[in-house]
């Protein structure tokens, strides 16, 4: 099966400022249906870059993207806004939700927006449900953002990422902001959603957030100088099982819920 | 996306934001309100003083006697006796374009009447006189050609004299004396206030010229002739028709009269009339500006601040036209709201400043719709035109906009 993300050497020049920078320099990568990619690298080693680039946020200065096999190099505003409605979901590292308005209304934002469907507004708000089903905050639909904790949003974030059914779910960062516990639920999250064959691609810089993923690829100055499958990847239930124990040592909780 | 879903999303985005649209919509009523008031309260005031110049009576022509002069004393205009009932009825009787004339006997003395006395000027008018001064009998009637030629004792009298000699009776009907001779009140005269000038208009009583000239004054000669132009355009022909007639009746002799049209007395009250219209203008304009600099301030605040939305909705697949339309239709909702709301502010504030204040109001639908119309556009442009430049960008960069 051909790859649902396939990039040939593609560069990224940003030439804004007085000096020429060189973000990307020739990365070549392909992500399969059902990967679960963690980006990782330090600041400036490009991992945004390439992240917004996959996202089809921006575009490559040289090279070649093919999504779902539709080459999107050269695609104009509106056609690429079309493929990020259609075929990405998104899950930013500040959640980026609408203010002020309810966490079904956020999740249901993208389908407005859909140019192939034709979706009439029960079904729009049934799908907006179900996508706070799976990611476990049905009960809080009505509730705005700022009546959500971190995870709670960065949960209706990833339900919004999911609604239009994309090939790939993409998040920057998404746990940056995020304590650890709360990290370790988002990552359960999208590792129940990837077991259901959902494709990832995520950056972080924290190692142990990478270890949840299936395949680590690290940056550094533009080019990828490690990409490896993830030997004995962290499972969030587990990890979350243990952390509950350690905190009911800690006297932090008063019992271990099991 | 459909055009509904482009409305609905924008109606929820007006209603999410509350207090926003309030704020905005406003700006946008103040501004329209506040020229509607302006401008009608200004109107009001124009239409008072412009009512004032038209109660002096329009399309007026007067002939004042030429001065007197007696070893080497020369009195003022109107002090020579040199015109006559007879050059009235010529002027009556040949100059055409006028649709009245009265010659005028000025006067000043004591009135009795129920007991009650009372100093006033006696006019002695023809009965064309309440129709060229533009002055309506409100009880009663002018007396008729038919008591000019009979001499008829009759008088029309005025609101202050009604006041001062008839307190609490009906004064038709009732006799007061001039001269210890007995007038019988037939009309009373509308109030007409003071005039430009600051004397009481209303502290007047009519009679016949001509009972005038043979019982009260006992003179040959008249004050003044007042003549009613047709229309204001052939008020200049109609004065020097007037004078050449006259000229002719002299045969030759130094004219001894002056022929002066109302336009000329009433120059000033006109310029005052233009100085209003000038000011309503200025301020109009400044309100204009001020109200349009507001609706301006807080469309560009209130988009500007939703450039990260924007960028939201952008990487989320919105194409920048959808975002655009979303904004426009926001700020169309937003300033037809505020736009009708405005211009009942505008009415209600006019309306209570002139049951309240007694400032007299005429609300002009030339303002309202220049209000309604630079406030829409300027609203729809600033709303617009920040939503533009924010759809522009690139959805990261929108994003990051802090």
């Amino acid at each position: 099966m051909a790859p649902v993300v396939q990039i040939k050497d593609i560069h990224k020049i940003y030439e804004s400022g007085e000096i020429p920078v060189h973000a990307v320099r020739g990365v070549s990568l392909d992500i399969h249906k059902g990967e679960f990619v963690a980006l990782m690298g330090a600041s400036g080693s490009g991992k945004s870059t390439l992240m917004n680039m996959l996202g089809c946020l921006d575009r490559p200065t040289k090279g070649t993207y093919k999504l779902d096999g539709i080459d999107v190099s050269d695609l104009d505003k509106n056609e690429l806004a079309d493929i990020r409605n259609q075929k990405l979901g998104f899950v930013f590292q500040g959640f980026n939700l609408l203010a002020r308005t309810t966490a079904l209304e956020n999740v249901e934002l993208p389908m407005l927006y859909g140019r192939h469907r034709r979706l009439s507004a029960g079904q729009i708000r049934e799908r907006a449900m179900h996508c706070l089903e799976i990611v476990g905050l049905a009960n809080r639909a009505d509730h705005m953002p700022n009546q959500l904790s971190g995870g709670q949003q960065q949960r209706v974030a990833i339900a919004r990422g999911l609604v239009n059914e994309p090939q790939v779910l993409l998040a920057d960062e998404p746990t940056g902001n995020l304590d650890s516990r709360t990290s370790i639920e988002v990552m359960g999250v999208f590792q129940q959603l990837n077991d259901q064959g959902i494709s990832i691609v995520m950056v972080t810089h924290e190692l142990d957030i990478a270890h949840y993923c299936k395949r680590n690829l690290i940056l550094r100055d533009g080019v990828v100088v490690r990409d490896e499958a993830v030997p004995n990847r962290s499972i969030a239930s587990n990890e979350l099982g243990k952390l509950k124990s350690a905190e009911a040592a800690a006297k932090l909780i008063a019992n271990p819920v099991n | 996306m459909r055009f509904t879903t482009i409305f609905r999303v924008a109606l929820r985005a007006l209603r999410r934001n509350t207090m926003r649209s309030i704020l905005t919509a406003l700006g946008i009523i103040i501004g329209i309100g506040a020229v509607i008031t302006i401008v009608s309260m200004g109107n009001g005031a124009k239409a008072r003083v412009e009512a004032q110049v038209a109660a002096l009576g329009q399309n007026i022509i007067t002939v004042y006697p030429g001065s007197f002069s007696s070893g080497g004393t020369r009195g003022g205009f109107g002090s020579a006796p040199t015109l006559t009932v007879e050059d009235a009825e010529a002027i009556a009787a040949e100059v055409e374009d006028i649709d009245g004339v009265s010659p005028e006997v000025r006067d000043r003395n004591q009135v009795l009447a129920n007991g009650l006395n009372w100093s006033t000027n006696i006019n002695g008018e023809s009965p064309d006189y309440p129709y060229i001064k533009n002055w309506n009998i409100v009880q009663g009637a002018m007396f008729t050609d038919q008591d000019v030629k009979s001499l008829a004792k009759v008088a029309v009298i005025g609101k202050t004299v009604v006041d001062q000699l008839f307190p609490n009776e009906d004064p038709i009907g009732q006799t007061l004396r001039i001269r210890n001779l007995p007038f019988r009140v037939v009309g009373v005269l509308d109030v007409k206030g003071f005039s430009l000038f600051g004397s009481d208009q209303d502290d007047v009583v009519i009679i016949p010229y001509t009972s005038h000239m043979r019982r009260v004054s006992r003179r040959s000669n008249i004050s003044s002739i007042l003549v009613q132009g047709k229309t204001s355009d052939k008020l200049d022909v109609v004065k020097s028709r007037i004078e050449d007639l006259l000229n002719q009746r002299r045969k030759g002799r130094e004219p001894d009269f002056t022929v002066r049209t109302q336009e000329e007395i009433a120059a000033t009250a006109t310029e005052t009339s233009k100085t209003m219209t000038l000011l309503l203008g200025g301020i109009a304009v400044v309100s204009l500006v001020v109200g349009g600099i507001g609706v301006m301030n807080i469309m560009l605040v209130s988009v500007t601040e939703r450039t990260r939305e924007i960028g939201i909705r952008l990487a989320i697949g919105a194409h920048d036209r959808d975002v655009l339309l979303q904004f426009l239709i926001e700020a169309i909702l937003l300033t037809v709201l505020g736009g009708i709301l405005g211009i009942l502010c505008g009415i209600g504030a006019s309306e209570f400043a002139s049951a309240y204040f007694g400032l007299p109001t005429l609300i002009s639908p030339t303002s309202v719709l220049l209000a309604v119309a630079v406030s829409t556009v300027i609203g729809v442009f600033f709303g617009y035109y920040p939503a533009r430049k924010a759809a522009q960008l690139d959805p990261i960069d929108a994003l990051r906009y802090e």
